[in-house]
């Protein structure tokens, strides 16, 4: 795998278009902490390309990288609140060591993601952290290993920077089912930042991480990238190992993950991506240099997805869908028809079973699957007189609200009697989702819609309505009881907050087919006009 | 192994006295082995029996079990003797340091996942095919939950709706000692699940500790159909599950340690009734002979409840035999059944297998059991010689081995069952223990039969062979043991004897002629016990016969 600058320099020597063509996008780089220099070119927002070429010029350090993110994280993380553990001494010894080994054994001593803080939702195990996932049952909990997506993170040079809040145990598309804390809205500190992975959304989008590590059981890292305006991608089911990910619903997780530009996601999952010998579900499909599929601006035909198929799902822009949501997901539609694509509405007749159905399964995994969490081994153990008061003393005292519910809602599914009602016809629901969703892709390269039915609501709106909260995930979780790869791509704002709520658009493709909705994410973003996806709360500082 | 030995099943029943020869009730040809060489200090109580065995236990077993029928189905769990756990790449060996053979995956650490280990795939096939099963090309895992704290999980690993194998049947013989007679028993599935860790209590009972090492040890669990009628037939399925595993070597099969489990349910009902009585599981049997003894127990325990009218009092419920009581006990009633809500286990993928795979594994398949006792018989050994040798892999490995170097099949047994079984007996030792190999015990045999040593000689040397090992012929020159067969030698040697024995000489003269008997002793006796004989009595009848 050849570094990204090398893969740049490649593609920015081949003829340039007359710049007539190009397009103005706002770029990170007016941001304080961003590399001074970006390339000239015109917009490239990409984090991770700034870092390495700075690195690898000696205009900038490891240390001077992470400290300058280390300030920011601490002046932004008092409100917005997206770690439940910063290691920031770890971090900075991490860099000072990248910086000792590029001075002594040279740059190509050092991975692709040398010197890239990364934020790691913490259901995602990290060996010398804690890992809560979450929880209270987790406090003081530290695993004795890296998920396998960490380590390869790790091994390819990048510096965990913290453990991002979650729902607990991914359980929540609001980040306020936390047993530690609420996480804010970069956008708005009144509001939810998504969920679950709300820590690991509002960290990109504030800055105090490059690029963070999601999961996404039911839409857990497409619908907080809506709500924070990063880009967020929910690779296909096995693409990336699930080893040291607490398992919420086996059959649905993925992990996931965020970036501020395609470009950086993409060269995250390039890492993370791959066959694992320790998840016998972790697929040996090709992983591709993703971001080497990614055209540079300047380099872009005027209609550079022309031949292209994209099907806009019907279901997905009616009832219940917010009117500011639904136009800017019409406006990117007609945007991605001015870059040359077909774009027509398709109709998915089960879309709407997907809910329940969705909802079924998950609980019945999690039901099994938190089963471990007794208090026996590891985690809080309250002291009882016999068995079962220990063990319903400790879940009792370590498991929250919402966990509870799920765990119930899924022992009933599972129940003798119950099973052929509930978990099995979720099955068979399950399997007219994928072949609904096969018949479209077979038909449209890819399919589109909004990835939440609204922008990020206030915190506090709907914890006393868990029916409301599981209905926003409509947009998302037919995609995982499919198993595809979804991107989702900030597309424009709605009104509120003080500069506007971003609103992401979703793309969703066929499996495996990551490298084709990075592509199209990527020509997408590059060419939106008008918009900046910063926070009003770096651009105060 | 000396221990497994002699773990057979033995019944504290008859033993009795017959034209010099001593049998005892013995179950299984393991015990056979070591009691044939006890002689005449049986260890066990020995009730006056003059009648034959069978007929006694028969009788008895009529007298007990009058106008009722026991029904019983077995739950066998066997223990993989894989290198490595199910699902992860721990060690596991019985008897380790507790917790010392664990990881994240196998003590259930949040985000660890099972890996599957193919071995334990292979032993499942193995096993259903040796019990002819049908072998599912596609099966699954499913997850069997509930709480305990030596199942890390919250829930086990295990095959609930496609088990890896089923509809098969297992054929065997039962001991001659309870009438023999050959039995077929269906098995209805085989499937693949993992162990639980153990709990260990405090004497005080205030606390318990568990521990994980067998967490996660690979298990076959063989369901049979309720085909068993006696304590003697359920025993006899253990013990034939026993040696397929071990012939297969799949499992060492150690019931002390736990690698072979049989759970067991037992119900009765009237004769003529098709409908199955209530039924009872019976758990903590350790041993053949202890299954054997539980099942007779609570055949007797059920019928005389029926005979009493108080057939409501069988209820369904889970009962420990006690070995000190000789009894079993409630140990808890079964409220309602158990909900394990089971469902497919999602972070395995299936399990499909194709039919070279399936070849593959039948094409490496030993000879079983069955197939070896058949093969015996067909040699013309009796049974009785049959099911010593075929029923212990070992000495059947070691009787084959001897036969193929030419070594006649019934003198070959007779060795084997005899001299070998003693020896093996006294010093608790097992076949492949000691420094005999078969090809000198064929070579021995040979010797006898071309007339190069006696038997009696044979004797010697073969004890000389099972201690120090060597070769015959080495022990024959070393010791100077060959066979005297010059018949002009043999014939000075009389000549010397009959010279200095001239008053007994003079006394067969006289009539005495019992006395040709001492001549030869004085023979055999100066020959240090190599004359022939055969020779040796020809020459010195001729001589007399001359001198009188």
């Amino acid at each position: 795998m050849p570094p990204p600058l090398q893969a740049q320099r490649l593609l920015l020597s081949h003829r340039r278009l007359p710049s007539a063509h190009r397009r103005r996008f706002t770029a990170v780089s007016s941001l304080p902490s961003a590399p001074a220099k970006t390339l000239a070119t015109g917009p490239a927002p990409s984090t991770i390309l700034s870092i390495r070429e700075s690195l690898l010029s000696g205009e900038r350090t490891a240390a001077d990288i992470t400290a300058d993110y280390l300030s920011r994280l601490r002046r932004t993380e008092p409100s917005v609140r997206s770690f439940i553990h910063v290691a920031d001494a770890a971090a900075e010894r991490e860099a000072e060591d990248l910086d000792r080994r590029i001075a002594t054994e040279g740059q190509d001593a050092v991975g692709p993601l040398a010197g890239v803080l990364v934020g790691v939702k913490d259901n995602l195990c990290t060996a010398n952290m804690p890992s809560t996932g979450g929880s209270r049952i987790l406090d003081g909990y530290r695993p004795a290993y890296d998920a396998t997506a960490v380590r390869r993170l790790r091994e390819a040079g990048a510096i965990v920077v913290g453990k991002t809040n979650l729902d607990e145990f991914g359980m929540g598309s609001t980040t306020e089912g936390s047993g530690f804390q609420i996480t804010k809205n970069p956008w708005d500190d009144s509001r939810v930042p998504g969920g679950s992975s709300g820590g690991s959304a509002s960290a990109v989008s504030a800055r105090q991480c490059v690029v963070s590590l999601g999961s996404d059981t039911g839409g857990s890292v497409r619908q907080p990238a809506s709500f924070c305006g990063v880009v967020g991608l929910k690779p296909t089911y096995g693409r990336v190992s699930r080893f040291g990910l607490m398992a919420y619903a086996s059959s649905l997780d993925v992990v996931g993950c965020f970036g501020s530009s395609v470009f950086d996601t993409a060269a995250i999952l390039s890492v993370i991506a791959g066959t694992d010998k320790m998840d016998s579900t972790s697929s040996s499909h090709d992983v591709l240099d993703y971001k080497s599929e990614l055209v540079p601006l300047d380099l872009l035909e005027s209609k550079p997805l022309s031949g292209m198929r994209i099907g806009i799902i019907q279901q997905t822009l009616g009832e219940g869908v917010e009117t500011g949501v639904i136009s800017s997901i019409k406006d990117a539609a007609s945007h991605l028809e001015q870059l040359g694509s077909v774009v027509e509405e398709v109709s998915l007749p089960s879309f709407s079973l997907g809910l329940p159905a969705y909802y079924i399964l998950a609980s019945s995994e999690a039901s099994s699957n938190l089963s471990r969490y007794d208090g026996i081994r590891y985690g809080r153990q309250v002291s009882a007189d016999d068995l079962n008061e220990l063990y319903g003393g400790s879940r009792a005292n370590g498991l929250g609200h919402e966990v509870k519910m799920r765990i119930l809602m899924g022992t009933y599914a599972l129940s003798a009697g119950y099973y052929d009602a509930y978990y099995k016809r979720a099955q068979q629901v399950r399997t007219l989702v994928k072949k609904s969703f096969k018949e479209a892709l077979d038909r449209y390269d890819i399919l589109v819609s909004p990835a939440a039915p609204s922008a990020a609501y206030k915190i506090g709106e709907k914890t006393n309505d868990p029916l409301a909260m599981y209905a926003g995930d409509i947009m998302t979780v037919n995609v995982n009881l499919a198993g595809l790869p979804a991107l989702v791509v900030p597309c424009g704002f709605v009104e509120g907050g003080s500069a506007g709520l971003p609103v992401g658009l979703q793309m969703i493709g066929s499996p495996f087919s990551e490298g084709n909705l990075l592509r199209v994410g990527h020509i997408f973003e590059q060419t939106l006009q008008n918009y900046s996806f910063v926070p009003p709360l770096l651009a105060e500082s | 192994m000396a221990l497994t030995l002699l773990r057979g099943i033995r019944t504290p029943m008859v033993a009795r006295r017959n034209a010099g020869l001593f049998f005892t009730t013995l179950q299984t040809p393991l015990s056979r082995f070591a009691t044939r060489a006890e002689s005449a200090q049986a260890t066990e109580p020995k009730p006056p029996a003059p009648k034959s065995i069978q007929l006694a236990t028969k009788e008895a077993a009529e007298q007990k079990t009058q106008g009722f029928e026991a029904v019983i189905g077995i739950e066998t769990h066997v223990q993989l003797s894989t290198v490595t756990k199910a699902f992860c790449s721990c060690l596991y060996s019985y008897g380790s340091q507790p917790n010392s053979t664990v990881c994240p995956t196998c003590m259930g650490h949040p985000g660890t996942l099972p890996v599957l280990n193919a071995k334990v795939v292979e032993c499942a096939v193995k096993l259903g095919l040796a019990l002819n099963c049908e072998i599912a090309m596609t099966s699954k895992f499913d997850r069997k939950q509930y709480f305990y704290p030596d199942l890390p999980k919250g829930y086990q690993i295990s095959q609930f709706d496609i088990p890896i194998a089923k509809e098969g049947y297992l054929d065997l013989d039962l001991p001659m000692e309870f009438g023999g007679g050959h039995r077929r028993f269906g098995i209805t599935r085989v499937h693949m699940e993992e162990d639980a860790g153990k709990l260990l209590h405090s004497e005080s009972g205030s606390y318990s500790q568990v521990d994980l090492n067998r967490a996660g040890v690979p298990l076959l669990e063989i369901v049979s159909e309720p085909d068993m009628r006696t304590g003697i037939e359920a025993a006899e399925y253990g013990a034939e599950i026993q040696r397929l595993v071990r012939y297969l070597g799949v499992s060492n099969g150690n019931m002390q340690e736990g690698s072979l489990r049989c759970d067991v349910n037992v119900s009765v009902r009237p004769i003529e009734q098709s409908k199955f009585g209530t039924k009872v599981e019976i758990k903590n049997m350790n041993s053949f002979s202890a299954i054997n003894r539980a099942i007779d127990y609570e055949i007797s325990r059920q019928i005389l409840l029926h005979k009493e009218g108080q057939a409501d009092q069988i209820v369904q419920e889970t009962r420990l035999w006690d070995e000190s009581s000789q009894k079993t006990f409630t140990m808890r009633k079964k409220e309602g059944l158990a909900d394990y809500r089971y469902f497919p286990e999602p972070d395995l993928p299936e399990i499909v297998l194709n039919s070279d795979y399936i070849d593959e594994i039948q094409k490496s398949m030993p000879e079983l059991p069955e197939a070896k006792r058949r093969r015996y018989e067909n040699m013309g050994l009796s049974m009785q010689d049959v099911l010593f040798l075929a029923n212990d892999d070992n000495v059947a490995r070691f009787f084959d081995s001897t036969l193929g170097h030419g070594a006649d099949a019934k003198l070959a047994a007779n060795w084997i069952m005899g001299d070998i079984a003693a020896y093996l007996k006294n010093e608790k030792l097992t076949i492949d223990e000691i420094k005999l190999t078969p090809l000198e015990l064929s070579e021995l045999i040979a010797s006898i039969k071309n007339g190069t040593i006696s038997g009696k000689i044979g004797k010697e040397i073969l004890i000389e062979l099972i201690a120090k090992g060597g070769t015959v012929k080495s022990v024959i020159e070393e010791k100077d043991l060959v066979q005297i067969v010059d018949p002009a030698a043999i014939e000075a040697m009389v000549d010397q004897v009959l010279a200095d024995n001239p008053k007994q000489l003079e006394q067969y003269r006289s009539g005495k002629t019992k006395l040709q008997g001492f001549f030869a002793g004085q023979v055999m006796k100066a020959s240090k016990g190599k004359a022939n004989p055969v020779l040796l009595n020809k020459i010195l009848g001729e001589k007399l016969k001359a001198s009188s």
